[in-house]
């Protein structure tokens, strides 16, 4: 990955400045499969006429390949204890705020009320501590996980190969892993201490997890933390890089934006809906066959209009916080803001709307305990 | 009419559901399309929530509901979700599909081939889903498979009998029907693999994603026809030149 990346660097730095007229960028819509250099073109369209042709172009391909279907999922926080001083997060540990986690019966709780909002799908996450959460805390919590959901899927911290194979085991489908950056200087800037510090460790994640027969890798930027454009394009190009090496496995981009977190950090870059929208719109046309998510960070509206685009999973009804769903909580508490606040039936309700369909079952229960 | 799995069908047309907009078309494609036969994903078979029914409640009880073991990763993981989908559903019709690649959605056909081979064992329906490979679709006859359905051109591609060269010597040489599934876009397409031979086609995006998927259904369920009976009558050839005409003779034979 490391190499490929490097030499995706190089094609991105020779068309950085590079934006395509409007006969070539139509010319490069017109094209089936796209090359390196045609995507940068792409991310650095401002026209928007054009971006309105790559919608048109989106909605097609993402209707070819998903169907009419918008897949719902929601977060689960089981633990907010972190030892990582990552700067711009509301879990870090630089931060002083309250810590807890969930015990298998707070969990089943919360499952419970999951379940019960029709969810059936769910990510579980913690902060990286493997003293209060360990490997055999996460893994007790997907193993209480799986016999409530057909899906399930981690948002942990990095593990080892053979801690996959456990989880994998027990019937855990799918790992989300946000590179948060994949500029390498600036992360080192941005993480300032703690386990997360290895760029590399953590840029290999989504492999060591697929290796050992998780289905589903969603990777990912968290936009602004350094240059969107390159960010995007660095995803991009990780999302193909695991879909050629993991040809079996779904992979999965979301491009979360900067969300205020109550750590008083302020991100570099600002990145606004066109650019955000231009972002999903050369994903989906880039890679017609990847699922693209999008979480409650984003408001309501936006949400809504992209959704018959290029969007196949969303995110409803979501709470960053610990416990959240059972019991009411200060959001503020959260891992960081969540926008989008309707609940799991209003989103149900604009998905309908718009022609889709919510589908809440995306694997079947027990098939990962191979 | 035509016999497969042990059943007499009247329509030739098969639909999957996984991308319709809405499962309640599937009873109107029933009842105005006669489509007899709904493949589901095995995935998706979900309980009912609050928000949504399950979508084996849309099927109506006199079609055949034929389970779908996509996403499944090797044969193993189709064997296990045959079962699963044999059990929710009470079916054992089972559409064997495992995906060498999620980018082209090609599938594997040698996994494939060793689902098949327990599948039948088992007493399953067994229709594997293929890539056009003759020596397979022997194969798999042998094993006692009930039909093999090839994929006319890559799934979701709308590019219809791509594969035209590949599928004429499966429709010639097995004597199991063959089903052309994935890449029929358009009825027209749907007419050709009939033209050619198939016993039936598998159309999904092309309806789930049209604006209107009964009328598509509908407008299928013709083309079917036409191009099923058209192959009954036996097409006429092409010719590269006219034919000679009659009054022309007389003078050539001088
Ligand atoms: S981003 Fe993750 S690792 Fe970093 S501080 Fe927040 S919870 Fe910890």
């Amino acid at each position: 990955m490391m190499e490929y990346l490097k030499e995706a660097l190089e094609v991105y730095s020779q068309y950085e400045n590079y934006i395509p007229s409007f006969d070539e960028a139509r010319e490069i819509l017109i094209k089936e499969f796209l090359d390196k250099s045609d995507l940068v073109k792409l991310l650095n369209i401002e026209d928007e006429r054009l971006i309105r042709i790559m919608a048109k172009k989106a909605k097609k391909l993402t209707e070819a390949n998903f169907g009419k279907v918008i897949m719902l999922f929601a977060p689960l926080y089981i633990s907010n204890f972190c030892q990582n001083g990552c700067t711009y997060c509301g879990f870090s540990n630089l931060k002083n705020c309250p810590r807890e986690r969930l015990e298998r019966e707070q969990m089943e709780i919360e499952m419970k009320s999951l379940k019960d909002e029709g969810i059936d799908s769910v990510i579980i996450l913690t902060g990286e501590d493997r003293v209060n959460s360990d490997f055999e805390y996460i893994k007790s919590a997907c193993s209480v996980a799986v016999d409530y959901f057909s899906e399930v899927s981690i948002e942990v911290y990095p593990l080892l190969e053979n801690e996959y194979e456990e989880l994998a085991k027990i019937g855990v489908v799918g790992i989300t892993i946000y590179q948060e950056t994949y500029q390498k200087d600036d992360y080192e800037k941005l993480h300032l201490f703690g386990p997360k510090k290895d760029y590399e460790f953590r840029l290999l994640t989504p492999e060591r997890a697929l290796k050992t027969g998780f289905h589903e890798a969603c990777v990912g930027p968290l936009l602004g933390l350094s240059h969107p454009e390159k960010d995007a394009f660095c995803a991009i190009l990780h999302a193909e890089y695991l879909m050629n090496k993991f040809p079996k496995a779904e992979i999965s981009l979301s491009f979360p934006r900067f969300r205020d977190a109550n750590t008083g950090f302020k991100p570099s870059y600002l990145v606004s809906d066109k650019e955000y929208i231009k972002f999903l719109l050369a994903a989906r046309i880039y890679l017609p066959r990847v699922g693209i998510v999008i979480s409650t960070r984003e408001r309501a509206a936006l949400r809504d209009a992209l959704m018959d685009i290029c969007i196949t999973k969303m995110s409803a009804g979501s709470k960053t916080t610990v416990g959240g769903y059972a019991t009411s909580k200060d959001e503020k508490l959260g891992q960081f803001e969540i926008d989008d606040s309707r609940s799991v039936s209003e989103i149900v309700n604009v998905i309908i709307q718009k022609g889709l369909r919510p589908e809440f079952t995306n694997w079947v229960k027990g098939v990962g305990k191979l | 009419m035509f016999k497969i799995g042990g059943r007499i069908l009247k329509s030739r047309l098969f639909v999957g559901t996984g991308k319709l907009p809405d499962y309640s078309l599937i009873e109107k494609m029933y009842s105005e399309a006669k489509v007899e036969v709904f493949a589901v994903a095995v995935r998706r078979i979900g309980p009912n929530t609050k928000h949504t029914k399950n979508v084996l409640e849309y099927i109506p009880k006199d079609a055949i509901t034929m389970v779908n073991t996509s996403g499944a990763m090797n044969h193993k993981e189709a064997v296990k979700i045959a079962q699963i989908g044999r059990e929710l559903t009470s079916s054992d019709w089972v559409k064997v599909e495992i995906e060498k690649d999620t980018k082209y959605l090609f599938p594997d056909n040698y996994e494939t081939l060793k689902a098949c081979e327990i599948l039948v064992k088992e007493g399953f329906k067994v229709f594997p889903y293929i890539y056009p490979d003759l020596n397979i679709a022997k194969e798999l006859e042998q094993i006692g498979v009930e039909a093999v359905m090839p994929l006319g051109s890559p799934i979701g591609t709308n590019k219809g009998i791509g594969c035209e060269v590949l599928l004429k010597p499966i429709i010639n040489e097995v004597k199991i029907p063959v089903i052309i599934d994935a890449g029929i876009g358009r009825p027209s397409h749907a007419a050709h693999a009939m033209e050619l031979g198939a016993d039936a086609v598998l159309i999904n995006t092309a309806i789930a994603t049209s604006s209107d998927p009964v009328k598509m259904a509908v407008a299928f369920s013709k083309a079917v026809e036409a191009g099923r009976l058209a192959f009954e009558v036996g097409l006429l050839k092409e010719y590269e030149y006219a034919q000679a005409s009659s009054p022309l003779d007389e003078f050539i034979k001088g």
